[in-house]
């Protein structure tokens, strides 16, 4: 036979979707709450936004060439990286620290992500494990949200998050809070535009809703409990709306690689970010937890999905059958 | 009215409209027929002629070697020309009985009964057994044993299997269409073996016409439903498939019989209509020959034997070129590098394709995203088994149910990293299974 046909194991049919469309629908997500860090903040946002993105592309670009590996950088999986990374970086930095997200960004792919292996491999979500590395290393530059133009009068430079830390829930704007112009980080301020990214991943099914709705409902419950101001609606939803809670549950909690793959596993995870943000938010010294509380559940994850391996379909049953 | 179905599955192009309005045609084969001895699950069968011999159509030409075996029938009347090695859809050498035909089709006479209704559970169970009746739909599970469970007092529900998920094929479709009569018989035969027992025909709600067509046959009926299903794949997957009509779950371990129902589909119960009413053996079937390669798609009533490069040309041969050509349905069907292999009892396609979609895309490292997870219909997580097949860990493979995996391929069709999720995994499967046999 000169003429063979091609052979392959079933199924000989795939869906459409790859990792590169996936990883395109997440940086569509994003756009909109980049863009609005943009205009929240100014020319500055979108430099580091520029910056962090390339230096997470240069970075796994060279270090595979360096390795001879072949190139993974059109995944598009570091420009997710790059993106998130800026979108955690406080809005308004001046623009002689162009180096912090060059340096993060450097960070996130060589230390967090490559060297276990790359995209897959990596045990911790690559952006938030360089931020977590700025944050320690250059705390005064990372925690100051005091170069916000636009409002910054009634927050003294503070963001919203610490202003009701320190008791200060009334001179809050939930409005505001809700669309965004208030100080914080690139890409956390705006709910609304948060909101409308996770729509669209939850409508395309890039993002299963388990993660951040555990995430959001335990945390809700804690504050409401712990928070130290009753059942009262508006200090929750300030809490929701100020600091990371949406973007971390949305876009950065559900990152594929670093949460439980088995649908339990998912709630536990949500739980367990849930009551960290809580414990971090509410007894820390620090107003936000959500970034330390994503890490730190990003370690749990081998375990939380050794315990919660689904029974195959028709395994439950025989088993109740077996003990009666 | 609410649609059987199950957890899971994913929507594959259906690529069934190439096929579907065209009615069946009879295929008059002129080559050689090519009849492996092997058509079933269980036991060859023994060859019961010789080179040299004159058969006749409907003529046994080997014999069940056991319980569970099936003996095999010549669909046409000629001449035997050899009995040797013989390449099969799967790729394997097995052993076949070849014919010439000589083009008269002159049968047997066959012994007909004409009050099926006077004839005893033992007297129908043979009349199957004899004709050769073995499951059509794949897998070839001779149906007299199906027909035989332990307690046949506990058999509830007989669900034909209508739904015909996987794309493309049409041959169920067309038989429903044209003869939804011989498998409302087929059904009656099987409800009298098992008196406590309702008869549903489980049909997917993308064949609206067979559905109604049915519902309006069993009107009348009191033992008989029809239950509309959700189009998804595999809905026509055993365990499915029960799930979506009854509700009952059974795992690897379990036989239908242990939930209450027996599944037969829509060929084998027209055989089974066959083979009691007018004790004809199981020689023909329906089949279709389609495919975006293919110049007329058809659905053929082939003699089981034809030879593949045979169909191919009455369906006028290729229309371009064809990257892959698959004995079946592209979901689980066999690729084939070669054409010059026969039809048998259990093989109801063959499918051409311009565009080989396994082979063009790279694979490329998982991503944890779990689209194997929400696709596996037995809950499984087939990225992790496939790691532990790739890393040969057998314990742990067992321990995250690997070997509940039904093969339906819905893990790899959904993959975005393009994993050959499904192949790691039988491969596994395979592998512990033949070392649990050793033992």
């Amino acid at each position: 036979m000169s003429n063979l046909l091609n052979v392959t194991s079933a199924p000989h049919v795939r869906a459409k979707d790859d990792t590169q469309r996936i990883m395109l629908y997440v940086i569509l997500s994003l756009v909109p709450a980049a863009v609005f860090g943009i205009f929240n903040f100014g020319i500055s946002a979108a430099v580091m936004i520029a910056l962090s993105i390339g230096s997470c592309v240069a970075s796994e670009y060279i270090f595979e060439r360096i390795v001879k590996k072949k190139s993974t950088i059109k995944d598009l999986s570091a420009v997710v990286t790059g993106l998130l990374l800026a979108l955690n970086l406080p809005g308004g930095m001046k623009l002689s620290y162009w180096w912090m997200p060059v340096l993060g960004g450097a960070f996130a792919i060589v230390i967090v992500k490559m060297l276990y292996g790359g995209l897959g491999q990596n045990f911790m979500n690559p952006a938030l494990g360089a931020r977590c590395f700025l944050m320690l290393s250059f705390a005064g530059v990372m925690t100051d949200f005091s170069n916000y133009k636009g409002y910054a009068d009634t927050f003294g430079g503070a963001t919203p998050l610490a202003t009701i830390k320190n008791g200060g829930l009334e001179s809050v704007d939930l409005t505001r809070l809700f669309l965004g112009n208030i100080p914080g980080t690139i890409g956390e301020t705006s709910a609304l535009c948060l909101l409308i990214g996770a729509a669209f991943l939850i409508v395309m099914k890039v993002i299963d809703i388990r993660i951040p709705l555990t995430y959001i409902l335990t945390f809700s419950v804690f504050a409401l409990i712990f928070g130290g101001h009753g059942f009262d609606l508006t200090y929750l939803a300030a809490e929701l709306c100020a600091g990371g809670i949406i973007l971390g549950a949305f876009f950065m909690a559900t990152d594929y690689v670093t949460c439980p793959i088995t649908p339990v596993g998912k709630i536990v995870f949500g739980v367990c970010l849930g009551l960290l943000t809580g414990i971090f938010r509410i007894f820390g010294g620090s107003a936000e937890g959500v970034s330390y509380a994503i890490i730190f559940c990003n370690m749990l994850v081998p375990l939380i999905e050794r315990f919660t391996i689904p029974n195959a379909f028709g395994i439950v049953k025989e088993k109740k059958e077996g003990k009666s | 009215m609410a649609l059987g179905t199950f957890k899971g599955g994913v929507h594959p192009f259906e690529g069934k409209d190439l096929s579907k309005s065209k009615p069946i045609t009879e295929l008059v084969p002129t080559g050689l027929l090519v009849f492996p001895v092997s058509q079933h699950i269980g036991a060859p069968a023994t060859p019961v002629v010789k080179p040299g011999d004159t058969v006749l159509k409907g003529q046994k030409i080997a014999d069940a070697s056991g319980f569970v075996s099936s003996p095999i029938f010549s669909s046409v009347s000629g001449t035997v020309k050899k009995i040797e090695k013989r390449r099969t859809t799967t790729g394997d050498m097995v052993n076949a009985i070849v014919i010439e035909s000589d083009g008269k089709f002159e049968e047997v006479a066959y012994e007909e009964t004409k009050n099926v209704s006077s004839l005893s559970s033992e007297q129908i169970i043979s009349k199957i057994r004899d004709a050769g009746v073995v499951g059509m739909g794949g897998a070839g599970f001779p149906t007299h044993v199906k027909l035989s469970p332990k307690d046949p007092g506990k058999i509830e529900y007989i669900i034909a299997n209508c739904a015909e998920c996987e794309p493309y094929l049409t041959s169920d479709y067309r038989r429903m269409v044209e003869q939804p009569e011989k498998l409302v018989e087929g059904m009656r035969i099987v409800l009298q073996l098992f008196p406590k027992a309702k008869g549903v025909f489980g049909i997917e709600d993308n064949k609206p016409d067979c559905i109604e067509k049915l519902q309006q046959l069993t009107a009348s009926e009191d033992r008989m439903s029809v239950a509309p299903l959700k189009t998804k794949y595999p809905q026509g997957g055993e365990r499915q498939l029960i799930h979506a009509v009854t509700g009952r779950d059974i795992n690897a371990k379990m036989l239908p019989a242990d939930a209450g129902c027996i599944v037969d589909n829509v060929e084998t119960l027209v055989a089974i209509y066959h083979a009691v009413r007018f004790g004809r053996p199981l020689t023909n079937r329906i089949f279709t020959v389609t495919g975006d390669a293919v110049s007329d798609p058809r659905n053929f009533y082939i003699s089981i034997g034809t030879s593949y490069t045979e169909l191919l040309e009455a369906a006028g041969g290729l229309s371009g070129e064809a990257q892959k050509m698959i004995a079946g349905g592209p979901m689980m069907g066999f690729a084939l590098f070669d054409l010059d292999v026969p039809t048998t009892k259990t093989t109801s396609a063959l499918l051409c394709l311009t565009e080989d979609e396994a082979s063009k895309y790279e694979t490329t490292a998982c991503i944890n995203c779990g689209r194997c997870v929400d696709a596996c219909p037995e809950n499984l997580i087939p990225s992790r088994l496939a790691d532990f097949s790739e890393h040969g860990q057998t314990a742990e493979f067992e321990k995250w149910w690997g070997l509940e995996c039904v093969e339906c391929g819905s893990c790899s069709f959904g993959c975005p990293a393009r994993r050959h999720l499904a192949q790691s995994i039988k491969t596994a499967k395979k592998q512990i299974l033949a070392a649990k046999r050793k033992k």
